[in-house]
């Protein structure tokens, strides 16, 4: 039932695209909280949880994200864990945001100089007062690109959920392909969405690099 | 009582001894130069002072509060005490009114226009008024560090340390910040400065110490140590920094 591209066909991946930018924020939300958390663990000076955070961070990074959506897919109903492929998708892509996102805010945060550190204590700030007055605001600047390069990525990575069968844009693309044959179209028609999406997010973050004021 | 009393400070940092049994008292009102070749211990003398760096040994008393006792509030101790740097130290992503009103918000915990308030009184006296509204990007070195004075000043210290503070500007700079040092100490402020500016430390300085391998190696009255020298070492350095 070999059939032509039609209008339909165009709303069916741009409807699937709505999944490929909702996992994308999903994993941005709750990564990026889960991030926060293992950048301030990475810094505080506490030596056990600077161990925790290196572990997981190198655990996260060190393995393929492939391999991280099987495990939750395939592994969590080992262990009487009934998982969707949505649910095994955003908590996959959340973690592996987190690990990613807490290495480059920690790199941010550290990359203020100690100096301001020492300012903010010389008038009396606590620890505290210091890091979320005086350095995060710095840190969240100098963050931003690299930030949003990482977003990019992510969004790109959404594709690879396709192999646990969750119907994003990548997916929808290959049913519409194998529907249609016409491979160049389809994919073609994908790429641009993905590049729209990661395009957007490029602009986004000159916008807000133009609006945050820090240091040259 | 003095308003500074150390006595026999120890410091190390590794295996270097920094500071090797200090004793000094500093009065209130008095103004201290510290000098020194550089590597001599004077920064860190001055960082000990407000708990910035920690001894190994010896006492520290500050305003009636032991800053070498684990069981002080440090933080509490760094309000009464302000510290300059050479490097300014402004926060760069805060206008120059913000710089002054931060801590006296968040620790002092004012309300945003009693903090203000407070803010253009200090930052029109270091000859800034107009300036209120910048970034510290946009103001010369000078000016940078006379909002760091004020930003210090707001925070009414019972004394102030001042280290190197004109070091890093050009040298048609150094005036206006001096100028700024001078009004304090014709209101009676009690402050301990590290500076290269001998004039200064001659005509406005009560007294000079001068730091040597991590020892007080002089310390005396400004003008006449500084005229005259008791020891070969003071006569070396004060010889090389004239000259
Ligand atoms: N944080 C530090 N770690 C290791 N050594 C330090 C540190 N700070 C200062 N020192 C060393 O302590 C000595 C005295 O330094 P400092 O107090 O800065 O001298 P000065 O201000 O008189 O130039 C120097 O030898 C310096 O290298
Ligand atoms: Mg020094």
């Amino acid at each position: 039932m070999i059939r032509e591209l039609g209008l339909n066909d165009i709303v069916y991946l741009l409807e699937a695209s709505r999944w490929t930018v909702a996992l994308a924020l999903i994993a941005i939300l709750a990564g990026g909280v889960l991030g926060l958390i293992v950048a301030v663990l990475r810094i505080v000076s506490f030596k056990p949880a600077n161990w925790l955070a290196i572990g997981y961070i190198n655990l996260i990074q060190g393995t393929p994200l492939l391999g991280q959506l099987f495990i939750f897919f395939f592994g969590l109903p080992l262990f009487g864990i009934q998982i969707g492929a949505w649910e095994a998708a955003a908590l996959a892509l959340s973690i592996n945001a987190s690990a990613f996102l807490g290495e480059i805010w920690r790199g941010s945060l550290q990359s203020v100089s100690p100096r301001q550190w020492e300012a903010g204590a010389a008038l009396g700030l606590t620890y505290w007062q210091r890091l979320t007055s005086v350095i995060l605001p710095q840190a969240v600047r100098i963050s931003i690109a690299p930030t949003v390069g990482y977003l990019m990525q992510l969004v790109k990575d959404t594709s690879l959920t396709a192999l646990i069968g969750f119907i994003e844009l990548t997916r929808a693309s290959q049913i519409l392909s194998a529907a249609t044959f016409k491979p160049l179209q389809v994919y073609g028609l994908a790429a641009i969405v993905y590049f729209v999406i990661c395009f957007s997010l490029s602009r986004l973050s000159e916008h807000l690099e133009k609006r945050t004021h820090a240091a040259r | 009582m003095p308003l500074v009393e150390i006595t026999d400070i120890h410091k190390s940092f590794g295996k270097v001894d920094v500071l090797k049994n200090i004793s000094l008292t500093v009065e209130k009102g008095e103004i201290v130069s510290v000098i020194g070749r550089s590597g001599s211990g004077k920064s860190t003398l001055l960082r000990c002072i407000n708990g910035l760096e920690r001894v190994q040994s010896g006492r520290i008393v500050v305003d009636g509060m032991e800053v070498t006792s684990p069981a002080t509030n440090i933080n509490a101790l760094r309000e009464r005490v302000g510290m300059v740097f050479q490097s300014y130290n402004l926060f760069p992503h805060l206008t120059v009114e913000r710089n002054v009103t931060l801590a006296l918000k968040k620790v002092r915990r004012m309300s945003n226009d009693a903090a203000r308030d407070i803010a253009r009184t200090m930052v029109a006296k270091v000859g800034l008024a107009d300036k209120l509204g910048a970034y510290p990007d946009e103001l010369s070195g000078g000016q940078q560090q006379r909002v760091a004075i004020a930003r210090s000043l707001a925070m009414q210290p019972t004394m102030m340390l001042f280290d190197e503070i004109t070091s890093a500007l050009d040298p048609e700079l150094v005036g206006e910040v001096l100028k700024v040092l001078e009004e304090l100490a014709r209101e009676g402020m009690t402050m301990m400065l590290v500076t290269h500016e001998m004039n200064f430390a001659k005509n406005v300085a009560d007294r000079v110490v001068f730091m040597h391998q991590g020892n007080v190696h002089e310390d005396g009255p400004a003008r006449d140590t500084l005229i005259e020298p008791r020891t070969p070492e003071l006569r070396s350095f004060l010889s090389a920094v004239l000259h």
